[in-house]
């Protein structure tokens, strides 16, 4: 298995092996007990709504980071009131570790190690935004310039 | 015109140091080419035939002098002394060298600009009305709501690695001059009955190898959504645009094979969702960029006569002028296209030159206009002949604005590596051969739009005359095509039969001009005439 690299979270890694959205979801929910899921780029997300209180992981997996339809998955995910793990795995690059954390990732495991200096700088690079993603607990710039 | 405050210079500033690092890391070996080139195409730098092309964004079109002023010096410094306009409103130069564009975004940020998304599969610099804030038939000034929807649309998350490219314009005219209706998302604002502004939404039209016209999504969105429903198309089209081909990956497949109206009946469902998040910006901030775009203090009682006794003078103000919604006060609109030049090009002392001008007699305002030419927006009506004689002096009062000499064109094989055949030869032939103004009064209005290749860039699905370079065993070949628009009456042109040679289509263009003359009736342009008439006698002219 690959190993998550960065982690912002507080509570026990989970490490369940993660089951695919179809299976997850096959019969009603009935076929599995599973608590791991892993999401590819042409699922629904959306699929997983019912359940989603089972689930502590969320793998949202990249078989290239040019491939945005992750982002849109974790986000609408955390939208609908996920709070466990949502982790990014695969072709996870330097310079998108920034924009994942802001659509609700907060694990990260590429396939291949990155430099922690680059990462690091990646994920502190940006002191304001000008989105309201909601799901990354950020004020975007325009709040900021009205504050209620 | 919009002004930054201190976090804009900081978003565009922490771009400078991000594109640095990146830069750093891919001269070092640390980032492949491969690994490299969606970055650097997320910053508007191409790797094209002969060097770098850097594009440089120019929101909704819109400049002050300074700005232009260093567009002007950039060119001298970094390039080889000349820029060039393009049709989505922006500039690039065609001569960079990687190691020094980080330090040529320094030098642009400390002027408000960049080259943030001028590129790649996001959403690319939002285009506007050329004459917006000035023109007569305005509703409202439609560049607030674009700079709402570039703020928005700069770096965000969930939208940076799109299926393919994303273009979005916004408008507040009836007649359409920003060719709307061909951008993946075309926003109109309106006024409704209650006499509330909304926007009109628009969505899956573009150009490319697959050209279509964008059907209405929705006939009204309020203010205080407008950025909501924006997501809303854009999070349906991230999840379920083509991929696996990107020649049908732009928004128009998805909106086509789905149908509008299933891509409607997700865009509501998405839209539903998400007027639950507090993702909207409040009016607070739309009133605080509305601010910016507030009238420049016109004067009143200007004098609204113009002496017209120079000739050369009266040609240019009946070519080159549009009414302004100020008495006493024009819009001139800057031809690009000298009889035999390099439609849309401009040199570092024109570019000074136009910026000047327009600091000294246009509030210090300028625009760029999607046909490659520079609007000077409000120019009161006793400057215009200083101004116009300054622009002829330089080069650049050629009087030829919707002329057959204001031929829209792509750069083509002379510099671009997708090119099949070059434009700009071309472009330079037909200009030389309707280089008479007699000849060119004539005809009057005929949009001609070159593309060196199916990406259309030259937008030739959009002209009343349009013409696509291609490929045929290794020579370069034009297939002619008539009955474009990008007006409010939009429709795509079709082509007339087989291809010509390059001096073969010069021909044919001519000879479709004659047969315009002999069947034009009272007031018709060439649009008209084809449209009342058809294909088959100018057929009969070209292939006869």
């Amino acid at each position: 298995m690959v190993e998550v690299q960065f982690r912002f979270r507080d509570d026990e890694a989970v490490n369940d092996a993660a089951v695919t959205v179809d299976a997850f979801v096959a019969e009603d929910f009935a076929q599995t007990n599973a608590t791991a899921v892993r999401i590819e780029p042409g699922d629904d997300a959306r699929a997983l709504l019912p359940q989603l209180d089972r689930l502590a992981l969320i793998e949202v997996n990249f078989p290239a980071w040019t491939d945005g339809r992750g982002y849109s998955s974790a986000r609408l995910l955390r939208e609908a009131g996920y709070t466990g793990e949502m982790r990014a795995v695969g072709d996870v690059v330097i310079d998108m570790l920034g924009h994942l954390q802001r659509c609700g990732f907060d694990a990260f495991a590429p396939d291949k190690a990155l430099n922690p200096d680059d990462a690091k700088n990646a994920f502190a690079r940006w002191d304001n935004v000008y989105q309201a993603t909601v799901v990354d607990g950020r004020q975007a710039i325009w709040a900021k310039r009205h504050p209620a | 015109m919009y002004k930054y405050d201190e976090y804009d210079q900081q978003m565009v500033d922490t771009r400078v140091a991000e594109f640095r690092d990146q830069v750093r890391r891919r001269i070092s070996g640390e980032l492949t080419e491969d690994q490299f080139k969606p970055l650097r195409l997320q910053n508007g730098l191409y790797l094209q035939l002969h060097a770098y092309m850097l594009r440089v964004a120019v929101p909704y079109g819109t400049l002050n002098s300074v700005q232009m002023r260093l567009l002007g010096d950039i060119a001298d410094k970094y390039d080889r002394g000349y820029g060039h306009f393009t049709t989505r409103q922006n500039i690039q130069y065609n001569w960079i060298k990687l190691d020094e564009t980080p330090d040529i975004l320094a030098e642009l940020a400390t002027v408000e600009m960049h080259a943030i998304q001028t590129s790649g599969n996001c959403i690319r610099n939002i285009s506007s009305d050329q004459f917006a804030g000035a023109a007569a038939d305005e509703v409202i000034d439609p560049r607030p709501y674009a700079e709402m929807l570039r703020q928005w649309s700069s770096f965000h998350p969930e939208f940076l690695v799109l299926p393919r490219k994303f273009k979005i314009c916004v408008i507040a005219s009836e007649k359409d001059r920003a060719a709307m209706r061909l951008h993946d998302i075309g926003i109109k604002m309106i006024r409704n009955d209650a006499g509330e502004i909304g926007a009109q939404f628009y969505a899956g039209g573009g150009m490319g190898r697959t050209p279509m016209i964008a059907p209405m999504i929705r006939d009204f969105v309020p203010l205080d959504q407008l950025i909501t429903f924006a997501e809303a198309c854009l999070r349906v089209y991230n999840r379920y645009g083509r991929r696996d081909n990107k020649y049908k990956a732009r928004i128009k497949i998805l909106v086509h094979e789905l149908g509008r109206d299933e891509y409607v009946r997700q865009v509501e469902e998405e839209f539903a969702h998400l007027l639950t998040q507090p993702i909207e910006p409040p009016m607070a901030e739309l009133e605080r960029i509305m601010a910016h775009f507030a009238n420049p203090a016109f004067e009143t009682g200007a004098a609204d006569d113009l002496d017209l006794s120079d000739p050369d003078f009266r040609l240019w103000v009946e070519r080159n002028t549009t009414a302004h919604k100020q008495a006493g006060y024009i819009i001139a609109t800057i031809s690009l296209k000298p009889v035999g030049g390099i439609p849309g090009d401009a040199t570092a002392d024109q570019i000074r030159l136009m910026a000047d001008l327009g600091r000294d007699y246009s509030f210090d305002e300028l625009r760029v206009t999607h046909s490659q030419n520079i609007v000077l927006p409000h120019v009161k009506k006793a400057d215009l002949y200083t101004v116009w004689k300054a622009l002829d002096e330089a080069g650049i009062g050629t009087a030829n604005i919707d002329t057959v000499g204001d031929i829209i064109a792509c750069p083509g094989l002379d510099y671009c590596s997708l090119a099949n055949a070059r434009s700009i030869p071309l472009a330079q032939k037909i200009s030389q051969r309707f280089g008479s103004a007699e000849k060119q009064a004539e005809i009057g209005e005929l949009k001609l739009k070159i593309s060196g290749c199916i990406n259309a860039c030259g937008h030739h699905h959009a002209g009343h005359i349009g013409i696509l370079g291609v490929d045929k065993k290794g020579v370069e070949n034009y297939q002619l095509s008539f009955g474009g628009s990008e007006g409010a009456d939009t429709s795509l042109a079709k082509i007339t039969g087989p291809g010509f040679d390059e001096d073969g289509v010069v021909d044919a263009v001519e000879k479709a001009t004659q047969v315009y003359l002999a069947n034009k009736q009272g007031e018709e342009r060439f649009l008209d005439t084809y449209r009342r008439i058809g294909m088959d006698p100018f057929k009969e002219a070209i292939y006869g």
